[in-house]
């Protein structure tokens, strides 16, 4: 007995003739790992750092919300968006409201646009602040990290108090918003507007002309404006190669045409390039949101009538009516059953909505066959669309530089698997 | 001379001819339908002489009850210097759902297209790596397509009248 355990056990690795000759090593980077900040795997072909091939393979948090939509009334395929790109929620749920609106022909009242956008940018600065800061965590430096997650904490603050929740927002409905923003809003933001950029600086002075940072960045994972358009790259990606397309400028929506701002553009394309620019855009998100906040109130001081203004009046189908008003009126206790059981048709059509998402242009095509729910839903996700070249990115670089290349890539599970 | 709706379906006109058909502007979307197998054609010239040279979008729609043209495929493309984008359809019979591959012409339509097929079971031909992509590998069937139901069809204590579509 023991003889025959002992004979198998010598013949239980089968080595192939191959792998005996083979001079390369085959690499699993991932589903979890440390370097990958978020659930994907890259099968890597690597001659000593040299990444010769790389495979990624994705969909392992796949969540079919594409089919999900095609069951659910409308006003519950918010929720669906939030967790797409879950970094930066907030712009994905106004993207799908401001796709209702544009079916359903509903225009919304300026105050609704400033408050939209300043919520938007908000989380576009907590969007790129995460990518940046990984991409200092990637290059060895932690500390960076922790000054920006306090101020990321801010922004989740100022979420928590528009919408009642943190990471996945469910922020606003079709028409604009829930409820009116409250004055401890303001008081939030005005204390995060004045000490954020203290805050920003110190970061860009940990980072930004740092030589060991500015060495590991340059260079790396570099890609051409020309296939960077090939590849459908959108966002930061593709203005780090020099294509100055931003949606908020080329289709501006909620109103971005009355604010003044500039969109910055790289070169090469390399992980500096992508660090910078969004580290641009913070600033430029900031100013808007500065902008926004004067304007919104501005309206409220030149015409008292709008404070209260939070929803567009066109939109009344699909919004719930107050509570006091539904405890206490017949109408209101019927609008707000047949809103909450989703009883609330759409007029068939269809229809492309895109805004500019914290990774590019996120869009919304909308196939709506006048029932209760969409027909059929497609989420044009870029971290999806951009993740494709990442082979073509980092093949030949080393394999630090695939890593940093990953991160300031920002690609989002979430966005990535839908 | 700025690229307008008008001028595309003008030009796309003059070229194709009555070929494209369905012009339709819903929501200022210039959309058109194209015969299934002069898809790259259409894209190539849209690509070389007219400038659409981005892709926005790529995606299947099902549509049970059209005997004969069942499955779809929707491309939005987009002009970048014009700040224009038009629609595509093209529609195929589910029995035989065969499209010419556009990763040739766009490399972001090679994923893209993985998804679709992943999806719906458009076999795209000449794609150069035509697997799944989101689903696992050992699936059978394509999920999008009408006839597989959200919800457990065996259970009765959801009555569709009452909750879903």
């Amino acid at each position: 007995m023991s003889d025959q355990l002992t004979h198998t056990s010598q013949h239980h690795i089968k080595l192939s003739e191959e792998s005996l000759q083979k001079q390369t090593t085959t690499l699993n980077l991932g589903p979890t790992h440390p370097a990958t900040h978020g659930v994907f795997q890259n099968i890597m072909e690597i001659d000593g750092e040299r990444v010769l091939e790389t495979v990624p393979t994705i969909g392992y948090i796949h969540r079919a919300f594409e089919k999900i939509a095609e069951r659910r009334p409308y006003y519950q395929v918010t929720t669906l968006t939030d967790r797409l790109n879950y970094c930066s929620a907030p712009i994905n749920n106004m993207g799908w409201h401001m796709t209702m609106e544009k079916l359903l022909g509903i225009k919304t009242p300026k105050r609704v646009d400033y408050m939209r956008v300043a919520m938007m940018e908000l989380s576009r600065i907590a969007d790129h602040l995460v990518c940046n800061s990984v991409v200092a965590v990637d290059t060895g430096a932690l500390t960076g990290f922790t000054y920006v997650f306090q101020y990321r904490e801010k922004i989740y603050e100022i979420f928590e108090e528009v919408c009642g929740s943190r990471l996945t927002t469910n922020m606003g409905r079709v028409g604009g918003f829930e409820r009116n923003f409250s004055d401890v809003l303001f008081t939030k933001l005005d204390s995060f507007i004045a000490t954020f950029p203290k805050m920003m600086k110190e970061f860009e002075g940990l980072m930004n002309r740092n030589r060991i940072f500015m060495d590991r960045c340059i260079g790396a994972g570099p890609i051409s404006a020309e296939r960077a358009i090939n590849y459908g790259f959108t966002g930061p990606n593709l203005r780090a190669a020099g294509v100055d397309y931003d949606v908020r400028v080329a289709q501006p929506y909620s109103s971005y045409e009355d604010f003044e701002f500039t969109i910055p553009v790289g070169t090469k394309g390399d992980v500096y390039d992508r660090y910078m620019v969004r580290n641009d855009e913070i600033w430029q998100s900031f100013s808007i949101v500065k902008q926004a906040l004067e304007k919104i109130r501005k309206i409220d001081t030149e015409f008292p009538d709008q404070k209260n203004v939070f929803y567009a009046p066109e939109a009344d189908k699909f919004h719930l009516p107050a509570k006091a008003d539904v405890y206490t009126k017949m109408e209101a206790l019927i609008y707000h059953f047949k809103m909450v059981m989703g009883e609330i048709d759409a007029p068939a059509g269809e229809v492309y909505h895109s805004v500019e998402g914290g990774n590019g242009e996120v869009g919304y095509y909308l196939i709506s066959d006048g029932g209760r729910t969409p027909y059929r839903l497609h989420f044009r996700r870029p971290c999806f669309i951009y993740y494709q070249a990442y082979p073509e990115m980092v093949e030949g670089g080393l394999l630090s530089d695939a890593v940093i290349t990953l991160s300031s890539l920002n690609v989002i599970a979430g966005e990535l698997d839908a | 001379m700025a690229l307008t709706n008008e001028l595309i379906q003008e030009k796309l006109t003059e070229k194709f001819g009555v070929q494209l058909t369905e012009w339709e502007v819903p929501y200022g979307l210039l959309t058109f339908r194209a015969p299934a197998d002069m898809n790259l054609k259409v894209l190539q010239h849209l690509y070389d002489d007219m400038g659409f040279q981005f892709m926005t979008d790529l995606t299947g729609v099902h549509y049970p009850d059209r005997k004969g043209e069942e499955l779809s495929v929707v491309y939005h493309l987009h002009n970048l210097s014009e700040n224009i984008r038009l629609r595509m359809k093209i529609y195929v019979p589910v029995e035989k759902p065969d499209v010419y591959t556009a990763s040739k012409l766009f490399s972001t339509a090679n994923w893209m297209e993985r998804e679709t097929y992943d999806f719906f079971g458009f076999n795209f031909i000449g794609h150069p790596n035509l697997i799944r992509i989101l689903n696992v590998d050992e699936m059978d069937y394509f999920p999008m397509r009408k006839e597989y139901q959200m919800e457990d069809p065996t259970r009765i204590d959801k009555d569709d009248e009452m909750f879903g579509r």
